[in-house]
């Protein structure tokens, strides 16, 4: 990835901030112009923050009428040439879907932030979740190899959105922040650096933007206004966005591109962190805010005189399958603590045969250390 | 000038989809002479489009920047690439049962906030495309797929509908008089705000010969005889309008745009705070 360094747009130094303003920090920071929402707890915060902040450096902002509506203009914007960010929460990305769809088959750069909420349908506005992992990879119909990072501090949600953005505009593909309420509203502190990476959108004026020589290339990507006769359309179409809506050879292709061109370098997203993983044989996979309570628990189980340790996911889509088959290889058992029914941990039993124990919690609340420690040594006895 | 026109189209899209008979190959024309009368750039223009017939008029035809959306969103669409370019010019072409049923929401909140934009809706009364049924445009009593006993909800008045919301521009023509309504695109595409055009257009496959019009020019001769100018339609009492479609210009406003830009010279909101003040 060519990543250029740009000077930090907030002052360097430390700050005290909220995770849902760091998010819309790290987008300002990353070249983010452009901000359409619905109001939505626990992701107002954001909207909040970028209809400040947008203007003073040039950038649109707009509520709009809806969550369908949000996504849609965000990817006007970025045929626009915008680097453009909506946040929402599970019930506006159920109503996103749809477009989400429409981003990928279009190879649409966005960045959609998802901060979490307790569930199904309107659950518990105020109270943290991750039920949504399965929605925002399988939500949209057909095949849709999305990008999803999970950001388990205020920190990371700053790093990861700018993470976010770059990966996005590197690979032509939606791409969400798989937040919570938890560290969406979490208050600590932010260390902004001097400088920061930024990946700026290819352009080749005169190459088909919408296919490539190789099964797994992304295309560049013009503006509209540049004079390239744009042809966008959700419908399956040639490289150069002809429709092509009975040529079966040009769907398999596309739908084969759509899916390698993210996968066959999954490398430059999976993203994952170790922790007392070295001698571990009761391991532990965490992401997001369960992350924090998961290492805590580790650290009391090795007090305890078992040897445990963690796998964070910092990475969900595309799955860190190489990690979580080392991981079974080493460990004798896996335990993954999750704010849902087992999501992850169903996804972990793909790619190991070493028995896969959940540890749901799905009653509104945050998972304590002490319930991961108490129930790897109620499964352990 | 038909030359002009001819090379402002796609000539690898041919042969157009368009039905025998549909109107919607007129308003293309109408549409593209518009435009060449007005000597607008196609490269600085970008046209939108939801699904259905109607959607593939600028889509691949136009050769133009053009943007193939979602059913019904094409204005959500359009609003995100108007505001963060505001240099282009804005064209959304979409027919009656995209913007005014499933996207309902987004042309009534883009008329209140003003938005710089055309939309120009083909209205057949029908979903053409999935096989002639009910649209929230079809009249009382006409037979559709879905409607076997004739239909039994009233219609929206899509031009009332967009001025009550607060478009600054409106007007009604059908394709049978192509004049008035390249007049009225070329006035609608000029207008600074938000701009809607509902235009008449026969769809003899689904609605046509389900409907007692034996062809394309019975249906196109009827589209005319039932409409009525809005300055003839003045004097008429309600008893004397009752079957005929009024076709004109409603509204010709001048309002407050919706802020295309917001940066620090021209935003309407204050920013005494930089960043580092929170």
């Amino acid at each position: 990835m060519q990543l250029k360094k740009v000077k930090s747009s907030l002052k360097p130094g430390w700050y005290f901030m909220q995770g849902d303003e760091a998010c819309a920090e790290g987008a300002i920071a990353v070249g983010c112009r452009y901000y359409a929402g619905y109001p939505i707890t626990p992701a107002s915060e954001i909207m909040i923050r970028m209809v400040h902040r947008l203007p003073e450096v040039g950038g649109a902002f707009i509520q709009m009428e809806d969550e369908i509506a949000s996504i849609s203009s965000v990817i006007g914007a970025s045929w626009a040439g915008a680097k453009a960010l909506t946040a929402t929460s599970g019930p506006g990305i159920s109503l996103m879907i749809e477009a989400i769809g429409y981003a990928t088959i279009t190879e649409t750069p966005c960045v959609i932030v998802d901060v979490q909420r307790a569930g199904p349908s309107t659950g518990q506005a105020t109270r943290p979740a991750q039920g949504d992992i399965m929605q925002v990879k399988w939500g949209p119909h057909g095949d849709n190899e999305i990008i999803a990072l999970s950001p388990w501090s205020v920190q990371e949600m700053y790093d990861l959105t700018i993470k976010a953005f770059n990966l996005a505009e590197r690979f032509r593909v939606p791409t969400f922040i798989l937040a919570d309420e938890a560290v969406g509203h979490l208050r600590e502190t932010l260390v902004v650096k001097e400088e920061l990476e930024v990946y700026d959108r290819y352009k080749a004026p005169g190459l088909p933007p919408f296919g490539t020589e190789e099964p797994n290339g992304v295309p560049p990507m013009p503006s509209f206004g540049e004079g390239a006769n744009l042809l966008v359309t959700g419908s399956t179409h040639d490289s150069w966005g002809f429709r092509k809506t009975a040529d079966s050879a040009v769907q398999a292709r596309l739908t084969e591109r759509l899916v390698r061109k993210v996968k066959d370098f999954k490398s430059e997203v999976v993203a994952t962190e170790n922790h007392f993983l070295d001698d571990a044989v009761v391991g532990v996979v965490a992401y997001g805010f369960t992350a924090r309570a998961a290492f805590r628990a580790v650290k009391t189980l090795r007090s305890q005189g078992i040897k445990a340790g963690l796998l964070r996911l910092i990475s969900i889509w595309p799955f860190a399958e190489e990690a979580i088959a080392e991981l079974g290889k080493q460990c004798g058992v896996i335990f993954v603590p999750e704010m849902n029914r087992g999501q992850v941990a169903g996804e972990l039993r793909k790619y190991t045969s070493t028995p896969v124990i959940p540890l749901p919690k799905t009653n509104g609340e945050v998972i304590e250390p002490d319930e991961i420690v108490d129930g790897i040594r109620r499964n352990l006895a | 000038m038909n030359e002009k026109i001819f090379q402002m189209i796609n000539q690898k899209a041919f042969p157009t989809p368009f039905c025998p008979g549909c109107g919607h190959g007129i308003l293309m024309g109408a549409i593209l002479r518009a435009i060449a009368e007005l000597e607008y750039d196609l490269k600085q223009m970008l046209f939108v489009s939801g699904i259905g017939c109607a959607a593939w008029i600028p889509s691949p035809h136009f050769k133009a920047d053009t943007l193939h959306t979602l059913h019904g969103r094409a204005i959500a669409y359009a609003t995100g690439a108007k505001l963060y370019n505001p240099k282009l010019k804005v064209v959304v072409i979409s027919g009656d049962g995209d913007l005014s049923s499933i996207g309902g929401n987004h042309l009534i909140h883009a008329a209140r906030r003003n938005m710089d934009m055309t939309v120009i809706c083909a209205n057949n009364s029908i979903y053409g495309m999935t096989g002639g049924q009910m649209a929230s445009t079809t009249p009382l009593g006409s037979l559709t797929t879905t409607t076997p006993k004739g239909n039994q909800e009233p219609p929206f008045d899509l031009c009332k509908l967009a001025e009550a919301a607060g478009a600054t521009y409106v007007a009604r023509h059908p394709v049978a008089t192509p004049i008035p309504l390249i007049r009225t695109l070329k006035k609608a595409m000029a207008h600074q705000g938000f701009a809607f055009v509902e235009v008449l257009s026969p769809c003899p496959t689904q609605f046509g010969r389900r409907n007692t019009f034996q062809t394309p020019f019975a249906m196109i001769k009827a589209l005319k005889s039932s409409c009525l100018s809005v300055e003839k339609a003045k004097n008429l009492s309600q008893e004397d309008l009752l079957g005929k479609v009024i076709v004109g210009e409603f509204v010709n406003v001048k309002n407050l745009l919706y802020r295309t830009q917001m940066n620090a010279e021209n935003s309407d909101i204050q920013h005494k705070n930089k960043a580092e003040d929170y």
